[in-house]
């Protein structure tokens, strides 16, 4: 295999006496889509956060293409090449669907020192703009206030925006949340596109979904790695089956 | 940029026409009412920058108006006119410089914090000039001459004319006024707006959101100030109430009359205000009662708030989306 875009080393991160993750470890790959999979609080949003800078490891190390990312304040992380999308939709409502795209084109090249052009003038952030939000299928919406979307749309959005600040690892925390049945089919549909370019570390609930498009699968429970492997492998674990899954042994997910 | 002809923007090119010509027939008592309004109209776009635009409420932002005029008043020689340059660039420099300073402290906090923490700088400010001889302590001090505007000799602008010193604070006002309307329209101006949202997301998209905050509330601490220095040459005096909390709040005020998040709103904010204030403090209108006029202010702001929430401007643009 090729080297890992982003990998972590032994993450673990305590708030006060809890354990969020303990010692938790895995690699992203340009091409492949890392599910991430386990019940509530197992501990999947703070490894999240972690990778984004959000917060910083109490132990541990992330090295993205190799260097190591200490003590980076968020927004350097960012714009290194690390996006995410969050699990509780986390747009600007009051823009429109083009501005909450444009603003985060617009991070990239971010030109304070302009500050006489219009923002709206520059000709290469528009087109990532436009790009993006082709990508998730909003075109004809763009000029709609976010919060008069549904709850799918902002969820599009929120992808939008996370690939327009053109990352190379795409962080999706749950993407699917909340979505109606044709709505996380085109999700999905969206995400096995982005694997091309993208290293993408992909958590859900729904299984259907992230065994359909995970490459490789690592199972957490209460802030450690259970098992990680193919779907197969994953699917047959008898740990897998008894800490997670749960059901008996001629279930199928 | 196109314009077109529209009522209101006829209405505001007969409006701007007439503030403009207003040295030419109006009395002098109203020429220097109408130039503390425009004073006041940049004081108050300053901290709609960072109220409206930023998200960040201050009850500071009179340190800046104060410390831009007792400047001017420092470095005005008692018996002959100072530089205006030299006052002037002074003046800016110590504002910028306490922005830096302070904004480095208060902007590691928010909301309430913030509005503490800057209440509290401009206090700090308020008691060195009140407590101390620096500045004549709390009687304040005078500016006898307003400063010289003139190059090597050549007065460029006689700002003793009230009528010149009029136009010069006409023109700064439309001035700034344009470079802000710029700056928001810009990268640095949404990038700011969407700091006012969701910070976090900002952050999260790879903004450096703090040196924006700081910058902005530097940009905003310098324009206060320059409303504070045509304010001391204006009245030629300065004391302490200039940097006190009443004027942090009066600004606030303004900002909040004219409708936050809008800088014509924020010099309608203040014109009304001002006017007000001129007006139910007249002793031979109201006799007595004048003496209240405070309560009465804070009767129309509680009104304003309650049935206007985007200030005196929604009236308009309420009216105009009919």
């Amino acid at each position: 295999m090729s080297k890992p875009v982003l990998s972590a080393r032994n993450l673990t991160k305590r708030f006060g006496g809890l354990v969020a993750v303990m010692d938790v470890s895995l690699d992203l790959f340009k091409g492949k889509v890392h599910g991430v999979i386990g019940t509530n609080g197992a501990g999947k949003s703070t490894l999240t956060n972690l990778l984004s800078g959000d917060l910083p490891p109490t132990t541990g190390s992330i090295f993205y293409k190799g260097m190591e990312l200490f003590d980076l304040p968020q927004h350097r992380v960012s714009r290194l090449g690390i996006g995410r999308s969050y699990q509780k939709t986390n747009i600007f409502p009051a823009f429109t669907v083009f501005e909450n795209v444009r603003l985060a084109a617009q991070a990239l090249h971010q030109r304070p020192f302009q500050f006489w052009k219009r923002a709206g003038s520059f000709a290469d952030v528009n087109q990532i703009t436009e790009r993006a939000i082709h990508a998730v299928g909003l075109s004809d919406k763009r000029k709609i206030q976010a919060f008069a979307m549904s709850h799918g749309e902002q969820r599009q959005l929120e992808i939008a925006m996370c690939i327009a600040g053109e990352p190379e690892v795409l962080l999706l925390d749950e993407p699917l949340a909340g979505m109606g049945h044709s709505e996380a089919e085109r999700m999905i549909d969206l995400i096995s596109r982005l694997k091309n370019d993208h290293a993408i570390m992909l958590i859900e609930h729904d299984m259907d979904a992230v065994f359909s498009v995970s490459d490789y699968l690592t199972v957490m429970v209460n802030g450690q790695v259970l098992e990680s492997g193919t779907p197969e492998r994953i699917r047959t674990s008898d740990k897998v089956q008894q800490a997670y899954l749960g059901y008996g042994e001629d279930s199928h997910v | 940029m196109n314009f077109k002809i529209t009522t209101r923007n006829l209405l505001v090119a007969v409006l701007l026409l007439m503030l403009c010509a207003l040295p030419l027939f109006a009395e002098k008592f109203y020429v220097q009412l109408f130039s503390k309004i425009l004073i006041m109209g940049i004081f108050a776009m300053s901290l709609d920058l960072l109220v409206g635009y930023v998200g960040l409420v201050s009850l500071g932002h009179a340190a800046f108006f104060g410390l831009a005029g007792y400047c001017a008043a420092l470095l005005s020689p008692q018996y002959e006119a100072g530089n205006f340059f030299v006052s002037f660039s002074a003046a800016i420099s110590i504002c910028i410089l306490f922005a830096l300073l302070t904004g480095v402290l208060a902007l590691r906090t928010k909301s309430f914090y913030f509005i503490m923490v800057t209440l509290a700088f401009a206090q700090m400010i308020f008691f060195i000039f009140h407590d101390t001889k620096i500045g004549g302590g709390g009687d304040g001090i005078y500016i006898y001459q307003k400063p010289l505007l003139a190059i090597s000799g050549i007065t460029l602008l006689e700002l003793e004319n009230f009528k010149t010193f009029y136009w010069f604070t006409f023109g700064w006002l439309i001035a700034i006024y344009a470079f802000l309307r710029i700056l928001l329209q810009s990268h640095y101006g949404h990038a700011l707006g969407g700091i006012k949202v969701n910070e976090h997301r900002m952050r999260a998209l790879g903004y450096p959101v703090f040196w924006y905050k700081l910058s902005a509330y530097v940009i905003a601490g310098s324009i206060g100030g320059i409303a504070g220095y045509f304010n001391a040459i204006q009245f030629g005096f300065v004391n302490p109430e200039n940097i006190s909390w009443h004027t942090s709040a009066n600004v606030l005020m303004m900002v909040i009359l004219g409708g936050m998040g809008s800088l014509h709103g924020a010099v309608f904010g203040a014109s009304v205000f001002i006017l007000l204030q001129e007006l139910i403090s007249n002793e031979s209108m109201l006799g007595s009662f004048a003496s209240h006029w405070s309560l009465m202010m804070g009767f129309f702001i509680v009104a304003v708030s309650l049935f206007l929430p985007n200030g005196l401007t929604g009236l308009f643009s309420r009216g105009s989306k009919k």
